[in-house]
Order: structure tokens, then sequence, then C-alpha cells
């Protein structure tokens, strides 16, 4: 028995299709943005494993993977900010309450 | 033939990947997600490290378990009332969410089983064709600026990192 490539792809197409289905379905922008974090993880762990088994001599998947997680990291403190601030404005943060943005 | 260890140790964490990832998306407490979420995160890391990536192991628990869930965290505890209840979301969008992430699963896997590219390497051989990534070279990789070296963008990230610090503090500060 291989572990092949396949093998380490449907844990992650099972994990981009649960961040899909939390996106669509949730509520409150916390558990939108941890649906997200689910597809990027999935995304993240592709490039890996494409990295390992089709080109195993270099390491650009890796990197990719390095720059992807800088990025995650940025966008969701700068998410969290925002969602903080909004929960003081508007008293929740329940996504179907913010459709007006200033006035 | 790959060993029985790393087998078992693949077949254990994609099994607490795909239940976790699961859970993350269907339960109704925020605070459980955000749980969930953190097995998943540690799971991928221990693929990486299967994988033979031991650097990126570490940043993906370092970041992602450490730093990511712990502004989680913080955030769902700062932003809930304790007496507040829980909307429950409508069939309607219920529906269709599920099937979107089912066409959308089953029209991915349809893609994966009929790549065309072959994938009889197994874990072994993969590993044995790749030489070790040693530290040295990552450095050298994010420090030079031959081709295949990257000090352009990680100095564009540092970039990023500062202008998001800014940004966080003027966003969220009290006015």
């Amino acid at each position: 028995m291989d572990l092949n490539m396949l093998w380490y792809l449907v844990p992650s197409i099972v994990m981009f299709v649960a961040g899909v289905y939390g996106f669509l379905t949730r509520k409150n922008m916390i558990a939108l943005l941890i649906s997200l974090e689910l597809m990027l993880n999935s995304a993240d762990l592709n490039f890996v494993v494409f990295n390992r088994y089709l080109f195993p001599g270099s390491m650009e998947g890796m990197v990719f993977t390095l720059f992807a997680v800088a990025i995650a990291a940025a966008e969701t403190a700068i998410a969290i900010a925002i969602i903080v601030n909004i929960y003081r404005a508007v008293g929740n943060t329940d996504i179907n309450s913010v459709d007006k943005m200033k006035y | 033939m790959d060993s029985v260890a790393n087998i078992i140790l693949y077949f254990v964490v994609a099994l607490v990947v795909v239940v976790c990832s699961c859970l993350t998306v269907l339960t109704h407490k925020i605070l459980r997600a955000a749980t969930y979420l953190l097995f998943v995160l540690i799971g991928t890391a221990i693929f990486y490290f299967q994988l033979g990536y031991q650097f990126l192991g570490g940043v993906q628990i370092a970041v992602y378990a450490g730093g990511i869930m712990v502004l989680f965290v913080f955030a769902i505890l700062l932003t809930r009332k304790p007496d507040a209840v829980v909307q429950r979301i409508g069939h309607h969008r219920r529906f269709i969410g599920a099937t979107v992430a089912i066409v959308g699963g089953v029209l991915l896997l349809l893609a994966l089983f009929f790549m065309p590219i072959s994938h009889d390497l197994n874990l072994v051989t993969a590993l044995e064709r790749g030489q070790m990534i040693t530290m040295e070279e990552i450095g050298k990789a994010f420090t030079g600026t031959d081709r295949m070296q990257y000090l352009l963008p990680f100095e564009a990230i540092s970039v990023l990192l500062l202008a998001s610090i800014i940004g966080g503090v003027t966003v969220a500060r009290k006015r």
C-alpha cells in the first residue's frame, strides 16, 4: 500500500468543501473568517503536496506556502480589528446587520 | 511500499482533519468552531512534517496554531454577549450551501481522479528523490536575489506586516 499524491489531496478537498459550506451558511463574521482560514489552509496543503510529489528537487511550493501563511496572518489581524470595530458600532457581529457603511 | 508507521500516522491525521473540518462548519458554538479549526491546523502541520518540510510545519504551528488562534479566541471573547441567542440560519441558505459544497466536492474529486499526471510515486521515493531542505538553503533562498531566490517578496512581506500592525491599531482603537 502506497501513500501517493491522491491520499493527501483528498483531505485537502474535504477541508476546502467544508470551508465553502461554512462561508455560505454562517452569519457570524468571525465564523466566516474561520471558514476562510479552512479554505486557505487546504490551498497551502496542495502547494506543499504538489511540490513534494511532482517537483521533489525544488522548494518553490514550500516558499509559496510560507508567504501565504504570512499574508494570512496579516489578513486575519486586519479583519479581526475591523470586526471588533463593527461590534463597537453596531452591537453584534452579524453579517446581515452590516448593510450600510457609514450612513 | 511505505512503512506501516507512516500509513497509520496518515490515517489517524487524515481522520482528525476530515472530521474536525466538518465539525468546524457544523457546530453552533463559535468557540468550539475555533477549537476544531485548531485541530485541523495542527493536523496539517503533521502532514507537513510527514512530507519532509520540518521548517514549514514549525511555522504552521507557531503562526497558525499559535498566533492566529489566539487572535480568534480573543476576538470571539471580545465580541460576544453572554446572553446572546444563537441565530439559526434559514433552511434555504443551508440548502444552497450544502448543494454548492457537495457539487463542488464531487467535481473536485472527479478532476482529481482523472488528473492527467502520474501519481504512482509513493512517499518514500518522493522523499528520497528530493534532498532534505536544510535551514541554510531556506535562509539563502529568502535573502538572495538570484533566480529562485526571494529577497524582494520577503521585504514586501515585512512592509505588509508593518502596514497591518499600523492598520490594526488604527482601526480598532477607541475614539
